[in-house]
């Protein structure tokens, strides 16, 4: 019940920052038409995320008892598989989207490491299998899969301790 | 050689908004052992009112950031010449420069005009007789740089690129994302394109016309094109997953382009005419990065197919995969070279990321880059230079470097952080 009640205020936080991030693509210079389509099927989950780290310290497993509110999900360098924590924190996941079924959407991200383009095709591919893994809990409802690459660090400190917050998937 | 060479610019001039007046300085950070010495003499100019650029300092500010000269300041020189009868070859002798540029400006009714010189100093002959340049109003800057571009092509023989342009992604600290339109020395910046979520792969159109690049402004990723001189935007793709790493072909028709709609990132072409999409790759793996041949017959792009990222090609006619890199675990980001001799691209080196260049035939592989997290390599049309992005105290800038590596410098970025750097092509005539 706790647990639900500081998702909820974590899920305002998080609606708070979309609506702060929300507003719409300034007119460019020159006279180029600003074309804001924002697609509407997913009204309020589009848009603008956060770069100030408020969702990734909240998903740091640091000693925090409550492992079931962590909806940060952390990657190795280059890689894509999930850890066993993760997987074990996704199968909490799991039970409660079936038992509240929601839309959701996963970020993925990517280190500042390498390159721009294949960051962004590793974060796809981390949030993919976070998908993945929770379709073969049998999460039914759409989920929604986005990648951002390096584009969106929770962290800009530059090393290993920075690199290894950013490296993750977001679930919202 | 008696020619007069008269070159009109393309008016511009309502596009460009000139902004910065004063010269910037590049920190050239390593040029070649013996650079070639040239005096640019100050230009004359017997106009009412003062010019408002300074053309024989950008002409030599351009040849000295080309880290192949070093130049005579003002202060130095014991003469002014601006007319072929002014001219004493033993007045530069002394000061040891081995070329000297003249020139000569006058106000017509639409801009400026200019008559200039190049000299030889050491064999006392002219090379460049009293070409002609003409520009707008608002062209000096050009002219300059189409000054530079002949002096350097007469002395190398390597054609310059003073004149041709920049594009890049900035992201300010109030973090807007911008993509910026600039001359390749980082001056006369104007922004195409403000956007509160991520832009990034800006790619030119090989006539130098429109701008290709990825935008998240739908909240999800999507591929735009755009005019330069319009302003005028196309959405060009909206699918599911990635729509990513746009690429122009040599002869503008199609896009390469990276789509995830079928599950995993693909390389994709699309007829730009028809709309027509077509896969070109299938693989499990990651494939990104797409870029041209530069015959347009195949494709470099990036896969992680055997277990890390490493270059691969494609010959489009029989879908033939060719992996061309083995020396790392991290080569990323292909651009052919424009004699089609090298692949620069990322290449991790020691846990490092640099820019580094292979030899096609041996396979060879050389680093270009001292600096640390270097990506997204552009190279200038002449092949001789390369621009790429780094970080410095952790904030993102533009460095050059030349294919040979005896060149280094940067570009400086008043404020914000900048990356992404897409090099035009030639973008007048010779």
């Amino acid at each position: 019940m706790l647990s639900k009640t500081i998702k909820l205020g974590f899920s305002l936080l998080v609606a708070s920052v979309i609506l702060a991030g929300c507003a719409s693509t300034g007119t460019p210079a020159g006279g180029t038409e600003s074309t804001d389509n924002n697609t509407g099927n997913s009204g309020a989950e589009s848009s603008g995320t956060n770069n100030g780290g408020a969702t990734g310290t909240g998903g740091q497993s640091g000693g925090e008892s409550s492992v079931d509110l962590g909806t940060v999900f952390y990657f190795d360098f280059d890689q894509s598989t999930l850890t066993a924590a993760t997987r074990a924190l996704l199968t909490a996941h799991a039970a409660d989207l079936k038992t509240y079924p929601r839309n959701i959407r996963l970020e993925g991200h990517a280190d500042e490491r390498g390159t721009r383009e294949y960051n962004i095709a590793l974060g796809e591919r981390r949030a993919n299998a976070v998908r993945d893994y929770l379709r073969s809990e049998g999460v039914t409802t759409p989920i929604e899969v986005i990648s951002f690459g390096e584009e969106k660090p929770v962290n800009s400190g530059g090393f290993e301790a920075a690199w290894s917050l950013n490296r993750r998937v977001e679930l919202r | 050689m008696k020619s007069l060479f008269t070159l009109f610019f393309v008016y511009l001039s309502l596009a460009y908004s000139v902004s910065v007046r004063a010269e910037l300085v590049i920190p050239i950070v390593e040029g070649v052992d013996n650079p070639t010495v040239i005096g640019v003499s100050p230009f004359g100019y017997s106009g009412a009112q003062a010019l408002p650029e300074n053309i024989a300092s950008i002409v030599s500010a351009d040849l000295k950031r080309s880290g192949q000269f070093k130049t005579i300041a003002s202060s130095d020189m014991l003469s002014f010449p601006n007319q072929q009868q002014d001219v004493v070859y033993r007045d530069w002798r002394l000061l040891g420069s081995e070329y000297l540029v003249i020139g000569n400006m006058v106000a017509t009714p639409t801009g400026y005009s200019a008559n200039y010189s190049l000299y030889d100093v050491v064999s006392q002959r002219i090379i460049l007789n009293n070409f002609k340049v003409n520009v707008g109003r608002d062209g000096l800057r050009q002219m300059a740089h189409h000054i530079s571009d002949k002096v350097y092509e007469a002395i190398t023989g390597i054609r310059g690129v003073f004149s041709t342009q920049i594009v890049y992604v900035k992201q300010t600290p109030q973090r807007q994302y911008q993509l910026i339109l600039a001359d390749m020395d980082g001056a006369r910046e104007q922004v195409l394109l403000r956007s509160k979520e991520p832009l990034l792969s800006p790619s030119w159109s090989p006539d130098g016309k429109y701008i290709a690049y990825v935008s998240f402004e739908t909240s999800r990723a999507a591929i735009f094109m755009q005019e330069l001189a319009t302003g005028k935007r196309r959405q060009l793709t909206n699918f599911q997953g990635l729509n990513s790493a746009p690429s122009w072909s040599p002869d503008g028709k199609t896009l390469a382009l990276v789509l995830s709609k079928d599950g995993n990132p693909e390389i994709y072409t699309l007829n730009i005419a028809s709309g027509r999409f077509t896969r070109i790759t299938n693989h499990f793996g990651i494939d990104t990065e797409p870029k041209w041949s530069n015959d347009g017959k195949a494709v470099m792009f990036t896969s992680n197919r055997g277990g890390k990222p490493q270059i691969y090609q494609i010959t489009l006619s029989n879908k033939r995969v060719e992996r061309l890199t083995f020396d790392g675990d991290y080569n990323a980001k292909p651009q052919p070279t424009p004699d089609g001799k090298g692949i620069v691209m990322v290449h991790r080196f020691d846990g490092v990321f640099h820019i580094a260049v292979q030899d096609i035939a041996t396979g060879n592989i050389r680093v270009l880059t001292r600096t640390a997290l270097d990506e997204s390599p552009s190279i200038a049309p002449n092949g001789a230079i390369l621009l790429y992005a780094t970080k410095e105290n952790k904030r993102g800038i533009l460095a050059g470097v030349s294919l040979d590596a005896g060149i280094k410098y940067k570009l400086p970025a008043k404020s914000g952080d900048v990356r992404e750097p897409a090099w035009s092509p030639f973008l007048t005539k010779r």
